[in-house]
């Protein structure tokens, strides 16, 4: 049977390299679904992403893609968008690419609000590299770098957008695709920078070290720590410690960079001339 | 030296604006960096011209963040340049290698100053000359070319774009904080006198377009992103498709046919000057702002009665290999003088093969290498 998917893949590439039960193929899913919803061309469409699991989704999804170096995903898609605005330009992270390595970079590609939308895959560790804790790892568990569990206090991502300048604000759940689908068609759709981060799962790194043995255990561990929006802001601040909301956060409008650089362009034009 | 005609459209430049008009008349059409003494007048410059022909400039969060920008542009279909120094020159290695093992064409100068690290932020070196063939990690080809004078500058950041587009590949622009900062008299040429080369595109349909099968020339055709040819990069190694490959014979294949690219077209892109070579006997070897002084040594030496001549090297990688090795059979010293503790004689040791003597002269000082001093060199090992 022929699905939407099947559309949007590039079938030499598969089976794919992912571990049974992993949430990458969800994301996947959800992409190409939220794509296909917004009919999309796709030739007009680049998916750029950075190192890990996650960023090899590139490779899968039949359009212009740039499976680029660790962290450095959203400057070479800024690069893209710069050169031609009129290309639309998803990117796709891990945690540990987006937030760490590549945290100087997620700030300042919010802070110009160009128009990309980048989808964080938050399975909460380095997945590839073999369980190492990473910045959205929560304080007190484990990682293969973590033996006695992790004292660093994660990131709020979303949070950490919202404060840098993106439009666009979201958070999901491999546990929920369908939510998932529509925040990031939702997120495709905004003009600005746009971020959805969708909690997913790594059974065999993150899950074997903190006592998850199966894909299920993972998937409903993630349903037990996630709160719809609504609920979440109802919260005592106890109450919220270990648990993560879920929803559209912010949607906002305010000029894009591509968008103000044709402004600076007509300005140089209209005091110098053409050179 | 430079042979400027009267008349024509001259103009009293500095060494990083002559490269900004190089870049224009190239046909630059974007440019990401980050503020660096002594580049930054580059990224000025190109703020100012770019938006004015509907180029774009950005200004990055880091000097990683500009090479990236730069080969996201490239192959969205921009002709894209991004200046530094040693410390950015450090941090852009990362993407460089990614621009290499793609095959995207863009331009980095390096305006090289002391170091390591922080060094002598606003003091002349040649410090960079290895970093440039080998910063990056594993094995891979690499273009570099040397100006000494500001109008070599604006005539060989055209040549760099030149290169960067036949041969897919970034080229570094090796200056250093003299020659970045001085003035002096350049003629512009007109846009109709000069040879501006652009990629070659694939002529076949996007459904048999395979974006890494070279021509013969060793190349493949590229496609710019959002021109209907959907296709993949990876910084991994990859296949004709651009997808990761684990096949052995394809990965040795595909290393050695990127190494070869430039290795085999080494003629086309080795360019040199001599001067008083003819009959020669002692043979500087020089390039930079280092040449400067030594063409003046030929000079001087010559009014002494000594048969000294000058290889100047433009283009330092891939180096002329053959063309010093035929000069260490003519002459019997050969004197490299650097601003650095001896990395080009390294290479030219190498290409002399025992055929004569190979003698460095080295300055780190922060100063440059003066006539006079090559001269005294000279005096010195004709003694020996």
């Amino acid at each position: 049977m022929k699905t939407v998917i099947d559309e949007y893949i590039r079938k030499a590439m598969f089976p794919n390299m992912w571990c049974p039960g992993c949430g990458n193929g969800i994301v996947l899913g959800a992409i190409i679904r939220a794509i296909d919803d917004l009919g999309w061309d796709k030739d007009e469409i680049v998916a750029v992403s950075g190192i890990g699991c996650s960023s090899r989704i590139t490779g899968y999804v039949d359009f212009c893609s740039m499976n680029t170096t660790h962290g450095r995903a959203l400057p070479f898609a800024t690069g893209i968008k710069m050169a031609n605005p009129d290309l639309k330009v998803i990117v796709v992270m891990g945690d540990g690419d987006c937030s760490a390595i590549g945290g100087n970079h997620f700030i300042h590609a919010a802070r110009r609000n160009i128009d990309l939308t980048a989808i964080i895959i938050n399975n909460m560790i380095y997945g590839m590299t073999g369980g190492q804790y990473s910045p959205l790892t929560p304080t007190g568990k484990f990682g293969s770098t973590a033996p006695y569990g992790n004292i660093d206090q994660s990131f709020d991502l979303a949070e950490l957008a919202i404060a840098a300048g993106a439009s666009y604000v979201a958070r999901g759940t491999v546990y929920n695709p369908r939510q998932s689908t529509s925040l990031i068609k939702k997120a495709l759709d905004k003009k600005g920078f746009s971020v959805v981060e969708i909690i997913s799962d790594c059974p065999v790194s993150y899950g074997k070290m903190n006592k998850m043995k199966s894909p299920v255990d993972m998937l409903k561990w993630i349903k037990d720590i996630t709160v719809s929006k609504k609920a979440w802001d109802g919260l005592s601040p106890d109450e919220k410690r270990g648990k993560y909301a879920i929803g559209e956060f912010l949607s906002k409008d305010r000029p894009d960079y591509t968008e103000l650089y044709e402004e600076i362009i007509k300005k140089a034009q209209e005091s110098g001339g053409n050179k | 030296m430079n042979n400027l005609k009267k008349g024509k459209n001259i103009k009293l430049l500095q060494g990083n604006e002559a490269c900004a008009e190089g870049a224009l008349l190239a046909g630059v059409r974007f440019f990401a960096g980050y503020p660096i003494t002594p580049s930054s007048e580059i990224a000025e410059n190109m703020a100012r011209e770019l938006p004015k022909i509907g180029g774009k400039f950005i200004q990055m969060e880091d000097e990683i963040a500009s090479m990236a920008a730069v080969i996201g542009a490239s192959i969205a279909g921009l002709k894209s340049l991004t200046a530094t120094s040693g410390p950015g020159m450090c941090l852009k290695q990362e993407n460089l290698g990614f621009a290499i093992i793609n095959e995207i064409p863009c331009v980095v100068v390096n305006a090289q100053r002391g170091g390591p690290s922080t060094g002598l932020p606003t003091k002349p070196s040649q410090g960079d000359m290895m970093q440039a063939r080998w910063g990056t990690h594993g094995d891979h080809p690499i273009i570099a070319l040397a100006p000494s004078t500001v109008h070599e500058i604006l005539t060989l950041t055209i040549k760099a774009f030149n290169f960067s587009e036949k041969y897919r590949t970034p080229v570094i622009l090796l200056l250093d904080e003299v020659i970045a900062h001085m003035r002096e008299k350049v003629e512009i040429p007109a846009l109709e006198d000069i040879e501006v080369i652009n990629r070659k595109k694939p002529t076949v349909p996007p459904e048999e377009y395979l974006p890494f099968k070279p021509d013969e020339d060793g190349v493949p055709p590229m496609a710019n992103f959002g021109e209907g040819y959907r296709y993949h990069i990876t910084g991994l190694i990859h296949n004709y498709k651009g997808l990761p490959t684990s096949n052995s014979q394809e990965i040795d294949a595909f290393i050695r046919r990127l190494y070869n690219k430039i290795q085999k077209n080494a003629k086309d892109i080795i360019m040199n000057e001599k001067y008083f070579l003819d009959d020669a006997k002692i043979a500087l070897i020089a390039y930079g702002s280092v040449a400067r002084a030594a063409e003046r040594t030929v000079k001087l030496a010559r009014e002494e009665g000594l048969k000294v001549g000058l290889l100047k090297l433009l283009t330092i990688w891939p180096f002329c290999f053959e063309e010093v090795n035929k000069l260490a059979q003519q002459v019997d010293l050969i004197i490299v003088p650097e601003m650095n503790l001896g990395q080009m004689v390294l290479e030219i040791e190498r290409a002399a093969q025992g055929k004569c003597r190979v003698v460095p002269y080295n300055r780190v000082d922060g100063e440059l290498i003066n006539p006079i001093e090559i001269l005294g060199k000279i005096r010195e090992e004709i003694k020996k």
